[in-house]
């Protein structure tokens, strides 16, 4: 049998069962062949971060030049104290999150909310400052993460701002997260309703 | 930026304050609209603020009597055409400016003794009437650069939403990108990392589905009191398109997985480069990247060339703009997957990858803001979805929920799409509180807005923010007038 012959059939059996299944797409064995392979260069500009490090790019910065870049670049929305603007408030509010008063608004920010110092980075990176995302150089990223860390208080010292010193930052809501427990099971409910 | 973080008090009472006002924009353009279902021939100040009863303080005194809004004006065009339509001559667009999506153009007295428009005039490609005038509204952020608009429900028809009225949300304005340039690339861990052009993408096998994407925060005004007026404010972050593309299994496929791989980093390629994971199991079970919505092209703001469609997942995770796909052991935890998109409890504990959105239904019409004419029949109809497969049944209550009547579903009934029910209902006048309640095929009901408060709590006037699928409740008062109300 031909490869043609063979792709053709393979793709009619996969058809026939896409038609019988509307929830999952079932696996398609075939490759196709196209596009084409990416290089490392071609790569290269990407940049995401786990929470340990890997993938975060090379550079390293420090607290003083990160106060520099913050006050030029990020000072006029985000505030000189780092209170917030157009951008959010990027510290305080920790003690707010366990609330169970509706007329209080707990404070969520980077000091008291975000669980890993990984993040800062990556978001800078990619999506700040808000109207020319992307033209800050890696060293700049790491810089301004370690300034807005040690006005959170949660770094301080000289120690450069790297990959590896950022998986190291214990967050103070690292423990803050669980997992999906839902579906909840409601029963149909209550026989005196009233207006609230 | 976003309301999905409110900071303070006083910054949280703002933004909600200025959703407020947008809808109040809205609604008073709306009121001396014809064509609109809030129309009234005797338009009248905006009603009081909305609180426990929203009605009360209103002089009925004050009132017209003649209030042509909803079913009333829907009447008027289909018995008395003359009527009709010299009401519809000046109202939409008493300065020739035909609304958006569509063109003015000068109405005949009698269109029977006079040619129309020629074929083709139009470019070759459609616009809607122009006496046709709802649209999306959004919230006056800060910066329209990041913001969201909601699509008109209480318009709606059928379960498909037109393209041009599917709600979004955008961090950093909608991008403009020429797929001819446009590359998808797909590296990690993977056996060979690999880049697309969008002709490669269009070369694979396509499917078609007809799903709902709804934004996990739809609905988040509502946690502590009744704050938006109309279906529109209250649940338009949901809307239902049919999408086109490639199976996300066929592409990981071409580039090899490799084993211990279990999420993948989807990267938009916007401003924002927004970016959500998602596991491995969901994107191999039934995730795709969509080129085609309705038909067409998919439309800029919702990711033209290539979106991820993940089906019953929340919006956000329904990345626009797809330029790259990493694969990893573990999740990337984003900026959107920890300060954003998490349930944060009382306890202070945030539960994180809610994905799934549960079972919801809403009434669309009457809703708030309308105003049923007298005593009469009233076909009550609306929407109801489920993240987790197919709706079983919609129940309807006209008395608060005291009791419950299964309304008809309009097939076809798909999985994770929204489906439209319909009850038959003759108002004899007096108070009536309408709602609805879906139960899906997994047997989740829908729950009222106490039993999801027992559960989850308020951590603030908006709660834990996002999934709000609770029982929507709209008040009709003896003078027919429908509005947004808590009642459980
Ligand atoms: C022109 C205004 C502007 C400038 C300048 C700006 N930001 Fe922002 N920032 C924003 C907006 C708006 C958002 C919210 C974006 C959204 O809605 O997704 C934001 C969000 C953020 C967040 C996420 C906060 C959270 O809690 O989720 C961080 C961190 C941040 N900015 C850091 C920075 C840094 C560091 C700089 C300087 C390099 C900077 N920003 C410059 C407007 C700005």
């Amino acid at each position: 049998m031909s490869t043609t012959t063979k792709l053709f059939l393979q793709v009619t059996a996969c058809g026939a069962l896409f038609a019988l299944n509307t929830y999952a797409v079932s696996a398609d064995p075939t490759r196709y062949g196209f596009g084409e392979p990416a290089s490392a260069n071609d790569l290269q500009d990407f940049v995401s971060s786990l929470p340990d490090g890997r993938d975060l790019p090379a550079g390293s910065g420090t607290i003083s030049r990160g106060k520099q870049v913050y006050d030029e670049k990020c000072a006029s929305c985000h505030g000189q104290k780092l209170e917030g603007g157009i951008g959010d408030r990027l510290i305080g509010g920790r003690g707010t999150l366990v609330n169970n008063d509706p007329k209080k608004a707990p404070v969520k920010t980077v000091e008291s909310y975000w669980p890993y110092a990984t993040t800062l980075f990556d978001y800078i990176k990619r999506a700040m400052p808000f109207y020319m995302p992307g033209s800050l150089t890696n060293d700049e990223v790491y810089s301004v993460t370690g300034y807005i860390l040690s006005e959170a208080n949660i770094l301080n010292g000289d120690e450069p701002i790297t990959a590896t010193s950022l998986s190291k930052v214990a967050m103070p809501n690292r423990n803050g997260f669980i997992p999906d427990h839902r579906p909840d099971h409601f029963k149909p409910a209550d026989k005196h309703p009233r207006l609230r | 930026m976003s309301i999905l973080d409110p900071n303070s008090d006083a910054k949280n009472t703002l933004k909600i304050a200025s959703l407020v006002e947008a809808e109040e924009a809205f609604l008073a353009k709306a009121r001396t609209n014809a064509n609109s279902v809030y129309f009234s021939q005797h338009p009248i100040e905006p009603a009081q603020p909305v609180k426990g009863e929203p009605a009360k303080g209103v002089d009925p005194l004050q009132r017209p009597h003649n209030r042509r809004h909803f079913l009333a004006s829907v009447a008027v065009l289909a018995s008395s055409s003359v009527a009709g339509r010299a009401i519809a001559q000046t109202a939409p667009s008493p300065d020739g400016k035909a609304p958006p999506g569509a063109v003015w153009r000068s109405v005949p007295e009698d269109a029977t003794k006079i040619p129309g428009v020629a074929i083709g005039e139009d470019g070759g490609y459609g616009t809607r009437s122009q006496f046709e005038t709802e649209v999306r509204w959004r919230f006056g952020t800060k910066t329209p650069l990041s913001s969201w608009s909601m699509t008109p429900l209480e318009h709606g028809v059928g379960i498909i939403t037109p393209s041009g009225l599917h709600f979004e949300r955008d961090h950093g304005g909608i991008a403009t990108i020429d797929p001819a340039t446009h590359r998808l690339f797909v590296h990690g861990m993977v056996k060979q990392p690999k880049k697309f052009s969008m002709s490669d993408v269009k070369r694979f096998p396509s499917i078609s589905r007809i799903l709902f994407i709804e934004c996990s925060g739809n609905g988040l005004t509502e946690w502590s009191k009744p704050t938006l007026k109309t279906v529109q404010g209250t649940h338009g972050l949901v809307s239902t398109s049919e999408w086109t593309g490639v199976p996300l299994s066929t592409i990981l496929n071409e580039v090899g997985v490799k084993s211990g791989a279990k999420w993948l980093l989807v990267e938009g390629g916007d401003s924002s480069v927004m970016t959500r994971s998602i596991p491995i199991d969901k994107a191999m079970k039934d995730c795709f990247l969509a080129y085609g919505q309705n038909g067409e092209a998919i439309r800029p703001e919702q990711g033209y060339p290539l979106r991820l469609i993940a089906p019953g997942y929340e919006g956000n995770t329904h990345i626009k703009w797809v330029r790259r796909i990493e694969l990893s052991d573990k999740p990337f935890m984003t900026r959107e997957e920890t300060s954003k998109y998490t349930d944060l409890l009382p306890n202070g504990k945030a539960v994180q990858f809610s994905l799934i959105m549960d079972a919801k239904s809403v009434i669309t019409r009457p809703s708030g803001e309308m105003t049923l004419s007298g005593p009469g029949f009233y076909e009550i109809t609306g929407l109801a979805w489920s993240g987790r497969g197919r709706i079983k049944r919609v129940d309807v209550s006209t008395d608060g929920g005291r009791t419950w009547r299964s309304a008809g579903l309009q097939g076809p009934i798909l999985p994770i799409c929204q489906t439209r029910f319909r009850f038959p209902w003759v108002w004899d006048g007096k108070e009536a509180i309408l709602q609805s309640r879906c139960v899906d095929e997994t047997g989740y009901v829908q729950p009222t807005l106490g039993q999801l408060i027992e559960v989850r709590g308020l951590n603030g006037p908006i709660g834990s923010i996002y999934h709000l699928n609770a029982i929507q409740s709209w008040k009709v008062d003896t003078e027919g007038r429908v509005s947004n109300v808590h009642y459980y």
